[in-house]
Formats: structure tokens, sequence, C-alpha cells
């Protein structure tokens, strides 16, 4: 627990200016100067192209201790054992010989958000890359003091070596600022079959502290003189405190501030038991004007295309329509859907001398401290925030917000650590929602069974109002001088937002793919795993299904028959081998289904079939197995993509089956488990295969959001093909089931 | 008031309300990290100690009611350096992903395998219901909880501390 009682790394080095004032530290040096760079220097391998210097990512002490420093966040899906992974291979030494320093606004890289699936293209290329480059650098080195040719010396334990014996070791080389250089465009990288440890099943890092009761989260720091905080939300969006009796809670047991400014309420105290009993008393003293202005959620998609929309096109083929010999036509829809996160959010904040440090599990530790700064009136300078890992959050959470509450009660408490900690139906209630999607597709084959017309729409919220600006942050909004969300802007990408994944991964003749942006965000949203490539691909691969049965072609050969891209050809192909799809049709009450995307039409790969089980009296589905290939590139830790892909398809298997947030015309009514029901271990699948695609040289693709989409679509096309109904309303709850089945 | 909780074979005089649930004073006043908050309404498991060897949601369980009683954490399970048999099959396994949830699934399968470290496929899942976890390493958890009776029957005996 050591490390957790000082602020590690806020040092007097960053403090030269004596109180309140900060003085920009040796270490952010390098982002300076790789600002100015950036715009003269040439491309560099991933995130080294925003921050350029190899000592801004590797440093070697004289006494060799190797620290690797990274932007992105360990969130669980296992990113500090693949950048040590990589970081070890090009050096040539053990992965234990590694220090691995993750995102923290004092200290490493600015790698904005650990989002995208993009930690292993962005900071695995960038620290594989500049491993390299220091390698090479110490090889010279050593070359030059030894007075022999750099082709007879290796790296090996951390060490230069020589043919005959010679001997230097890294420590002893770094001298002089030696790897304070710029990166180089291209690096001496190690072939793929000369891996030691990428490629490796190499066991996660961090496995053995979780399971031994070791500190592991931010929920576990505790500090000399930490009080506890405990936030009052407001019972709804748009509610305002009217009254609150202050007195009472302020009067309990080891209470030491309640915090009222504006609608914001919050209380702090000694012990953490004490702080929730405060926290329900003032609560309860709490009087509230409430409007109901939440959508009719019985006519969620109705109410979703009448709001105001701005019209964006994703993809546009530029040609005619073909001659349809069949069409189909319909719309799907997606409700909101929650992170869910099994662990409230959570955060410590620290005001001592002007200097605000937070412990938070944010996504993006430098957006958030920019956000904070501004909440606070603080430069951002006074600002540090410090990633500590917390419960997965697979998205935009509560973690900003937890952070910007533990900034708030540490700047009206300053000089004690205050550690907050929302309830369960704070988090349920109040984090930012995956939003709510309507998608309609009219498509038509021609004679030959070939796609020959393709349009598309998509009606949907911005996926991303992550921090940056104060007002993505809750409590700012409910301030006395409250902060307001940034506008809302369409904005048509490569990565894609609500449209991520719309434009279909097919080789066609015609396509017009429509997003029908939607500002007014009446419950509030983020960013959700996949965004909204996970309702796009639903409904294309849907449509593909439905397709291939008007054509009467098996829907693996229809997908084939439309897909070029041979990497795309292999998954699919892998994938119905693994799940021997050749074998044909199910027994009476089983389906299977088939789908197929690539990640954000430029990432992974990811073919999948399920196989599924149909009572027909309860409408109840069971997914009876799965079975995937998938293709992330160069394989740096091949159970780490199996356990991340596995998790994909079980958490998008839960949204598709289970999920959807619900709320009255005032109120969200989702919080708590029992009102958003996932998956628990009775609906769990027998089993699940994977297949990975082995790509040596290859870029990373990254792996955590590929299944997400395939998935859903996966499962409702097993529907199809066991019971012979399609629904196109998510989730696949047995109600609809049901009802679908009398209608049949 | 003072109470006195056995916490893994050890007696504790515990300065907190009677009506503080267990959960917090594991984390808080013995310093405890394992079980975890994440309901507060014994809906997820993630808190799930064993008390007198049942399988029990110390966020609702105040401690008023724990005097006497056998308190068992993962802490009580081995170490880092020692791990027992049911960590030993979790690092085996791999069985997770945030891992925020997975001591309390230790906790739950361990109740469940004291008794019998035999138990089949359908127990273990039947067993494990009340826990949840949501990134989806439910696979790997069940293999865990299987791998952790197999090495449990190995060792002869399922108790460990």
């Amino acid at each position: 627990m050591d490390e957790f009682r000082e602020p590690r790394g806020l040092t007097r080095r960053m403090l030269l200016g004596g109180a309140g004032a900060l003085i920009v530290s040796f270490s952010l040096v390098p982002q300076v100067l790789a600002q100015q760079a950036e715009e003269e220097g040439p491309a560099l391998p991933g995130a080294l192209n925003d921050t350029r210097l190899l000592d801004s990512w590797i440093r070697i002490d004289a006494d060799g201790r190797i620290t690797v420093f990274t932007g992105k966040a360990e969130l669980g899906q296992g990113i500090r054992t693949a950048l040590v992974q990589c970081a070890a291979e090009e050096l040539e030494v053990e992965p234990g010989a590694i220090t691995l320093v993750t995102a923290d606004t004092g200290q490493t890289p600015n790698e904005g958000y650990t989002a995208g699936s993009m930690s292993t293209p962005n900071s695995a290329t960038a620290i594989r890359n500049a491993a390299a480059q220091v390698r090479e650098i110490l090889i010279n080195e050593a070359s030059l003091r030894l007075e022999v040719e750099p082709g007879s010396l290796r790296a090996e334990a951390g060490a230069i070596v020589g043919a005959g014996g010679e001997r230097l070791t890294f420590g002893e080389l770094v001298a002089d600022n030696l790897l304070h250089v710029e990166a180089q465009p291209t690096s001496r990288l190690k072939a793929t079959p000369d891996f030691k440890v990428m490629g490796q099943s190499v066991q996660r890092v961090d496995i053995p502290g979780k399971v031994t009761g070791g500190a592991a989260y931010v929920q576990d720091i505790r500090m000399d003189g930490m009080l506890h905080g405990r936030v009052v939300r407001p019972p709804s969006y748009r509610a305002r405190l009217v009254e609150a009796d202050t007195r009472a809670a302020r009067g309990m047991p080891g209470v030491v501030a309640v915090v009222r400014d504006g609608s914001y309420l919050a209380v702090v105290a000694e012990q953490e038991f004490q702080a929730v009993k405060a926290m329900r008393v003032l609560a309860r003293s709490a009087r509230w004007e409430e409007s109901p202005d939440l959508p009719d959620i019985t006519r969620l998609a109705d109410e979703l295309r009448a709001m105001p929309f701005q019209d964006g096109v994703v993809a546009d083929s530029k040609t005619a329509p073909g001659a349809a010999a069949k069409t189909y036509e319909a719309t799907f829809t997606r409700p909101y859907h929650m992170h869910a996160s099994i662990g409230p959010s959570c955060a410590v904040g620290h005001f001592v001398d002007g200097v605000m440090t937070v412990w938070t599990h944010t996504q993006g530790v430098f957006p958030d401290r920019d956000a904070i700064a501004q909440m606070l009136n603080l430069e951002k300078a006074q600002v540090r925030c410090i990633h500590t890992e917390g419960s997965g959050c697979y998205g935009h959470n509560g973690a900003d917000d937890a952070a910007a509450d533990a900034a708030l009660l540490a700047h009206a408490v300053p000089g004690r650590p205050i550690r907050v900690q929302y309830m369960r139906e704070q988090e349920h209630a109040w984090e930012p929602y995956g939003p709510g999607m309507v998608t309609h597709i009219k498509a038509g084959i021609d004679e030959a069974g070939k796609i020959a017309q393709w349009e598309y729409q998509v009606w949907s919220n911005n996926h991303g109002t992550r921090p940056g600006s104060a007002g993505s942050l809750l409590s700012a909004r409910y301030l006395a001088a409250p902060f307001q969300l940034d506008p809302q802007k369409l904005n048509i990408t490569p990565n894609g937002n609500g449209d991520r994944n719309a434009d279909p991964g097919y080789t066609l003749p015609h396509k017009h793919v429509i997003w029908h942006f939607i500002p007014d965000m009446p419950l509030r949203v983020s960013a959700l795993r996949a965004l909204g490539a996970y309702a796009n691909v639903f409904t294309i691969e849907s449509a593909m299904d439905e397709l291939a049965l008007l054509a009467g072609i098996d829907p693996v050969e229809f997908r084939l028959n439309h897909m070029d891209d041979p990497r795309a050809r292999d998954v699919i192909t892998a994938a119905a081998e693994k799940f021997n799809w050749a074998a044909g049709r199910l027994p009476e009450g089983r389906g299977r289904g088939f789908a197929y995307a690539r990640y954000k039409n430029h990432a992974a790969y990811l073919a999948m079939a399920v196989e599924i089980e149909v009572n027909r009296t309860t409408g109840r589905i069971r997914l009876v197995r799965a079975a995937a290939a998938i293709d992330s590139g160069e394989i740096i830790n091949p159970d780490g993509i199996r356990n991340q892909t596995e998790g994909g398809i079980l958490q998008a298997a839960s949204w598709t089956l289970y999920e959807g947030v619900t709320f009255d015309r005032t109120r969200v009514t989702s919080i708590d488990w029992q009102t958003y029901p996932i998956l628990r271990f009775g609906g769990v699948p027998d089993s699940i295969d994977i297949e990975i695609m082995n790509r040596p040289g290859e870029a990373f693709l990254g792996t955590g959001e590929a299944a997400q989409g395939p998935t859903g679509a996966a499962i409702a096309n097993a529907l199809r093909d066991a019971v012979g109904v399609r629904l196109h309303d998510l989730p696949l709850h047995p109600d609809k089931v049901r009802a679908a089945l009398l209608q049949a | 008031m003072s109470t006195n909780l056995t916490v893994n074979g050890q007696t504790h005089a515990v300065e907190a309300e009677p009506d503080t649930p267990l959960l917090y004073v594991l984390r808080n006043d013995l310093q405890l990290n394992a079980a975890k908050f994440g309901c507060g309404l014994g809906q997820c498991g993630s808190c799930t100690v064993m008390v007198d060897g049942r399988a029990v949601f110390s966020c609702v369980t105040p401690i008023v009611a724990l005097e006497g009683r056998d308190i068992r954490t993962v802490e009580g399970l081995g170490t880092i350096d020692n791990p027992g048999p049911m960590q030993q099959a979790f690092i085996e396994e791999q069985a997770a992903q945030c891992g925020f949830c997975i001591p309390g699934m230790m906790m739950r399968a361990q109740a469940l395998l004291e008794r019998n470290p035999a138990a089949s496929d359908a127990e273990i899942r039947s067993f494990m219901e009340p826990n949840l976890c949501r990134c989806g390493t439910h696979m790997r958890i069940l293999r865990a909880v299987k791998r952790a009776g197999e090495l449990m029957q190995q060792a002869g005996a399922g108790r460990t501390v």
C-alpha cells in the first residue's frame, strides 16, 4: 500500500516554483518539443508520431533499470502485459526486467483516450519501435566504445555483448542523454520467427495480485488521513434542488463537511459508512423540482426518428441502383445500453498547496485533467491525473464523473485525500449510456443472387461526449455556476461514431449510406464498446442472411460471394470450419447463425457462428456454443486475444438477449441489477472456440471491440434459422420471441 | 462500540457501529482489499466472503450478527508467493479480465468445493449463479473452479488455511 501513500512522481522537480506555482517538469518537455517536431518531422510509427523522443517512452537508469511509459491505461484488457512483451522482445530482456508506467499526466506521453481498440495500434507500435531503436542505439554506442563493428554485437539480458565475450550493460552505455533523441521513421524490428516473448501467451502481470488481495484498484487506495465522500444525485437529469437540510447531516457522527453548490450535494466523513449514512439523511431532506421530459420508451424508435437531425453521407458508390429481382426492407432498433461496470466508479482527490492530484480510472487522464482544471478554474499544470485501475469500464462510464467529484470535494476540503465512490443506483442511473439507435435497410439482389442495390440509414446521437471540457463532467452541470456539455456536431470520420461500420464491408456495385445525426440527447449518452458498430453490424448482417435466403444461397457462401478482401475471406472460412458449418442445419428447436465484420472497416476482422436453442413455450433463447475466427494482425499475446474475444462475445450476447435501459417520462428506472439484468452463469454457453489467425509482420489491429457487432447478428440469425421468425428490436427478449411465434 | 470479529483465523476488536456492513469493516478497518463493493444490495456477489463455511454477501451483513463466527476472505486462501489451490487455479486459467468480480467468485467457489471438491460442471454453474461478471470471463471462471477442485483433491484436503 505504500505506493499509494504519496503522490508518486509529483516530486520537487515539479514543484520547484514553490507554493502553488508549478514548473513544467522535465518529463513533460518532450511533448512540447514533439508538438513542434510534428509540424516538421516525418511520420513516425504509432503514437511515436505524437510523442517523438525515445526517452518519453523508454528510460534506462545508470543501474540498468528499464522503465517503459505508455499513455494508455489498463482497463482489464491486458494491455500492461502486451506492452511489456513488445518492449522486452525488442530490448532482448526478460519481461520481469521492465517497469511499466501507465497513463499519468505527470509522467507519460499523452495518448488521449484508451479506447477504440487502439492501444496496440498506437501504443504497442510506438513502444515496440522505440525499443528496437533503443537497442540499436545501445549497440552503436557499444560499438564505438569497444571499437568493433556493430554487426558483431547483440543485445542480451540487459547488456550489449560481442562475439569475443565483450560486454557492456545498458546502464553503462546510457549517458549524456543518449536516448533523448527523436525516433526514426523506420526501425530494425525483430522478425516474427525470432520472437521469444511476443506471440507467446505470457501470463497477465496483474492477475496474481488481483487473486490474492493485493491493492489493485483505485478502490483499494488508503492514504493517511483519507476522508470518504458521497454525492447525493438528483432524482432525474434535469431536476433542480429546491431545498435541503444540510444541518442534520452535518451533525452526524464523523461528518466533516456537507457541500452544497447549486444543485450539487455531497458529504465528506471520516469513515466510509458514516459518509453513506450522512448521504442518505441528506438525500431524504432534499426537495427537487423535476420535469417529465424523457421520451416514451414504448415508442422509442418513433420518438428518436421524430427528433431533429442532420444528415451525413457515410458512403456513396455514386452508381445507380442495379435492377433487383427481389428486395428486402426492414427497420431495426437497439435500446440504450449500460456499461454496467461491476464496481461503481471511484476516485481519490487530494488538494495540497494549490496542486490537485486525482487518482482515477478514467480512460483519458489528459482530457480528464483539462476538464477538471476548467471546472475548478485551475491551470492545467496545477492538476495531475494518475490512472489507477478500476472495475472494467467498456467505454465512458462514471469514471470521469467520480474523478470530478473527488476533485470538487478535495477542493472544498483541502489538505486531506478524499475518496469518493458511487452507490450502485448512482452508477446505473447516471452513467452515460450507449445511445438508442434506429436503422433502416433496403437492399435487393439480382437474378444471379448478387446484391444489386443497398440503401442504408441510421438514426443516432453522438457516441462520444467524453471530457476535454468541464461540461462533460456530470457534477459540473449542477453547480451554481454550471457548465454545459459542448454543442453536438455531426462528424463523418474514418473511425465512425454512430455510423461506425454503417458502411458494409462487402464489395457492392451500389451503396448509399446515411447517418441521420440527432444532436439532442434526452438520455445522457457516450461511448460504449463498438459505438454504432453494434447496431449497424446487427442490421447489415441480419440483412445479409435475409438476402441469402431470398437468393437461396447458404449464408456463408453468400457472404464470400460479396467479399474480395482475402483476410476477410480467411476469417469467414475459418469460423465456418471451426463451427463445422458444413454439417448443415441443426435439429428441431435449434438454430445456427453466422455473422462477419471488420471492426471500423479498417481494424480487426472477425467472423463467427453460434448455435442456439429456443424454448417455444417460454420464448427463451439459450446460447449453446459459439465459434469465431479473429485476425487482429501480428499477435502479441494469443491468450490475451482469446480472453478479449470471449469477453466481447459474452458481453454482446448479454446486450442482445437481456439488456435495455428503462425509464419513465421523468426518471431512469434501471437502478440496480434487478431492473437492469445482465448475463448470469445460467446463460453462459457450453463452449466458445476461437481461432486466431497468424499474421506475421502485419500491423497490430486491436482486439477488444471486434466481436460485439457480429455477436448480436449471429444470435438473431440463429433465431431466424431455428424458428423462422426475425426479430428487429433488441433485446431478443422471451416476450418478443413468444409473441413472434404466436403470429408466425 | 467494539465488536470482536474472527477473520482468517485472527480475532480483531473492531470499533464500528453495529449496523456497519461487514464489507466496510473488512476493507477499511482491517485493510483487506479482496472483497469488493459492487452493489451494496446483495445482487452481484463481488463482496462474497465465507462465514462458517457458507458464501455470504458481506455488503448486506451487519457486523452485529458476526461475533464469534468464522469469517474467511481471499486473503485467507494463500498469498501471492504461496497461492492456495483456488488462487493457483485462477492464475493457471488466466481467469480474469478486469478482475473486480473475481475475489467474490473465488469465495463462492471455495464454499462449494470445500463441501464437494468433485462438484460437476452443472453444480458449479448453478452454484455460481448469484455472482455477476461484466467482462465476460465466465468460461474461464468455470474452468478455474473446476481446476481448483482438482488441485484440492490432489492436495488431499479442501482447506488450506
